[in-house]
């Protein structure tokens, strides 16, 4: 069955667990066995488990230390072209918005891949706006054709593509895909894209599961935080990942936890999600999909980033910049996507992870269409 | 009597082997090693950074330990077998685990890809130790296969829970031509020597020890236990009882006949 339609399913669920009543004793036990339920998932997530945090963030720990040891994968994004043709209220690159549009020319792509592979990171994001005419499949191939030679994994966020391009772009190199949904609830995501192929909401949902058809090794989903009431919000993007994991259990599964940014046009968060809160949604998740990856992004604050470490974080960016050509190409020109709050350098997020008793992983795949 | 394990024509001394997975610091992995006395170690070849030595656990690794590379992320055959020649290419040996995971959620071994893959790396000449599921008729056919040894799961890996797999495993040594080397599951040195006590022929730490507050020390706790479990073994413990048999309730009439 397509997640479109469990979600249907779990949209009824939610309804009915929204009405439960839900006692301390509910709450231990949601922590002590509530992998894989979600019931107990959502039990995590109410209001009367916030009480318990201390006791989700023992737990959530102790899962992540089994599972993932003592390690955070490090990586950054690299941002190609802000061109776009939808209109989301809350981004940058809303195409009513006049900002400079620019798109890196492959010479470019490869002074950026120099300077980042000068850091040390063999993991890369990229990232594209929607826009057949600027950044087609067909870009994206070539970018990832010049970026290759530099890293060890390549991932992609851009707009929902079919199964079949999916499948191009593993063939080029791709070994990863991460699209946020940004909202769950259908009629909310309608009033917030207002124009272009993004209003297809439907098109958007299953497009990590047309990724796993086509054999994407990681998949990473989120919804953005801010834009609708956190709680159900999370509880969809838990059912996403676990949907995810059912039906790909080669894939390995990743969830982004990102709190709406002011960026361009000064939109500002519906139903805003306190860091308390962000806390709750990384401890419930961590216990409900043990083994799922769970990234934080540099929107969030130096200083709160490594505390979310020890408690479930796997995946971190650094030396972040979410403007076109931001890492040599035109640095600090451009405001990029959104404003981020931790703009410390590779070298400065490697060290304060090492003294917190952490290994920062910078190489965790090896591309095996190369040869060492 | 000197006791050695052989493996891929090499005598082994120690009869524990150490996962690299999981470490704070690889600045930890010399101590680790030194202090399991260990002589095999694997290394996940997606971890290893040949264009930065700082990066590269290889680095870390005293000279006369064997490395044996794991194929980690492979999700089948295809995939195990490209991992296993691309570390042969970049100087890593011959030696290799198969870890073939399709599931990651349990990250359960998938022992008919991994069967695949251990034929087609033995005849390539690799010292081929696969991680299974503990069945004994995948552990025959891999020894049909050229495998160097099995390494069956004494519990899902990183889980820490113990022998919960011993019945089977206890089958496979007992039926098992090749060396059953425990992997993945043991959590306590106790359960590293209940293992030797059965008779495997080694076992192989990552999680117990690299999570612990005191690696260092949990690898050398682990070394006495391997010792002590495989002298154990040669030893041949008593069979348990149940209860005490001072006299013979139900027999004793015999010898009163008599």
């Amino acid at each position: 069955m397509a997640f479109y339609h469990e979600l249907a399913i779990y949209r009824r669920e939610l309804a009915r667990l929204q009405g439960m009543k839900i006692t301390e004793d509910r709450v231990r036990k949601a922590i002590e066995n509530g992998s894989y339920h979600p019931e107990d998932f959502w039990v995590l997530l109410s209001p009367e488990a916030d009480a318990y945090l201390e006791a989700m963030a023992r737990r959530a720990r102790e899962l992540t230390l089994q599972h993932f040891g003592k390690t955070v994968q490090l990586f950054t994004p690299l941002y190609l072209s802000n061109y776009c043709i939808n209109r989301c209220i809350y981004c940058g690159y809303n195409a009513g918005h006049s900002i400079a549009r620019r798109k890196l020319s492959l010479s470019e792509v490869e002074e950026e891949a120099r300077a980042i592979a000068a850091t040390g990171l063999k993991h890369i994001l990229i990232l594209t706006g929607e826009s057949p005419e600027h950044s087609p499949v067909a870009y994206i191939k070539d970018c990832v054709a010049v970026l290759r030679p530099y890293f060890s994994s390549i991932s992609m966020e851009v707009y929902p593509l079919s199964a079949e391009d999916y499948g191009k772009l593993i063939a080029a190199g791709v070994d990863g895909m991460t699209l946020f949904q940004e909202v769950y609830d259908e009629a909310v995501y309608h009033r917030l894209h207002l124009a272009g192929p993004k209003q297809d909401f439907r098109f958007r949902l299953e497009a990590p599961e047309r990724a796993g058809k086509a054999g994407m090794r990681t998949i990473g989903i989120g919804a953005l935080l801010g834009l609708n009431d956190w709680r159900s919000e999370a509880f969809f993007t838990g059912m996403h990942a676990d949907y995810l994991q059912r039906n790909f259990p080669a894939a390995e599964v990743s969830v982004s936890l990102p709190r709406l940014c002011p960026q361009t046009g000064n939109f500002q968060p519906i139903s805003p999600v306190s860091e308390r809160q962000l806390v709750q949604i990384m401890l419930a998740i961590r216990i409900y999909l043990p083994r799922v990856g769970i990234t934080i992004s540099t929107r969030e604050r130096q200083g709160f980033r490594e505390h979310l470490v020890g408690l479930g974080v796997t995946k971190m960016s650094a030396g972040v910049s979410t403007a076109v050509g931001g890492h040599a190409v035109h640095c600090d020109e451009d405001p990029g996507q959104f404003q981020i709050s931790d703009r410390r350098s590779v070298a400065e997020i490697y060290r304060v992870i090492t003294e917190m008793g952490y290994k920062p992983v910078l190489k965790d795949w090896h591309d095996m269409g190369l040869t060492v | 009597m000197e006791d050695f394990l052989e493996i891929g024509g090499v005598r082994l001394r120690s009869r524990l082997f150490i996962g690299t997975g999981k470490f704070s610091d690889y600045g930890l992995i010399p101590k680790v090693v030194a202090a399991a006395e260990t002589e095999v170690v694997t290394v996940a070849l997606r971890r290893v950074d040949f264009d930065n030595p700082a990066e590269n656990m290889l680095e870390y690794l005293p000279k006369e330990v064997i490395v044996m590379p794991n194929t980690s992320g492979a999700r089948n055959a295809e995939e195990a077998v490209r991992i296993a020649r691309i570390a042969r290419e970049a100087g890593c040996g011959n030696w290799v685990k198969i870890e073939v995971i399709s599931d990651q959620r349990y990250l359960l071994p998938d022992n008919f890809e991994t069967l695949k893959a251990t034929e087609i790396l033995a005849k390539e000449g690799f010292v081929v130790l696969p991680y299974m599921s503990p069945d004994l008729m995948a552990a025959k056919r891999m020894e049909d296969a050229g495998a160097a040894a099995v390494m069956p799961l004494g519990a899902p890996i990183g889980t820490n829970r113990g022998l919960k797999t011993k019945e089977l495993i206890e089958i496979m040594i007992s039926e098992s031509k090749l060396p059953v080397i425990v992997d993945a599951g043991i959590g306590r040195p106790s359960q590293a020597a209940e293992a030797m006590e059965m008779g495997a022929a080694a076992v192989l730490v990552n999680t117990a020890v690299a999570t612990a507050e005191d690696p260092v020390l949990m690898a050398e706790a682990f070394r006495h236990a391997v010792s002590a479990g495989r002298k154990a073994f040669l030893a041949g413990p008593g069979a348990t009882r149940k209860y005490a048999e001072a006299s013979s309730p139900l027999t004793g009439f015999l010898q009163e006949l008599s």
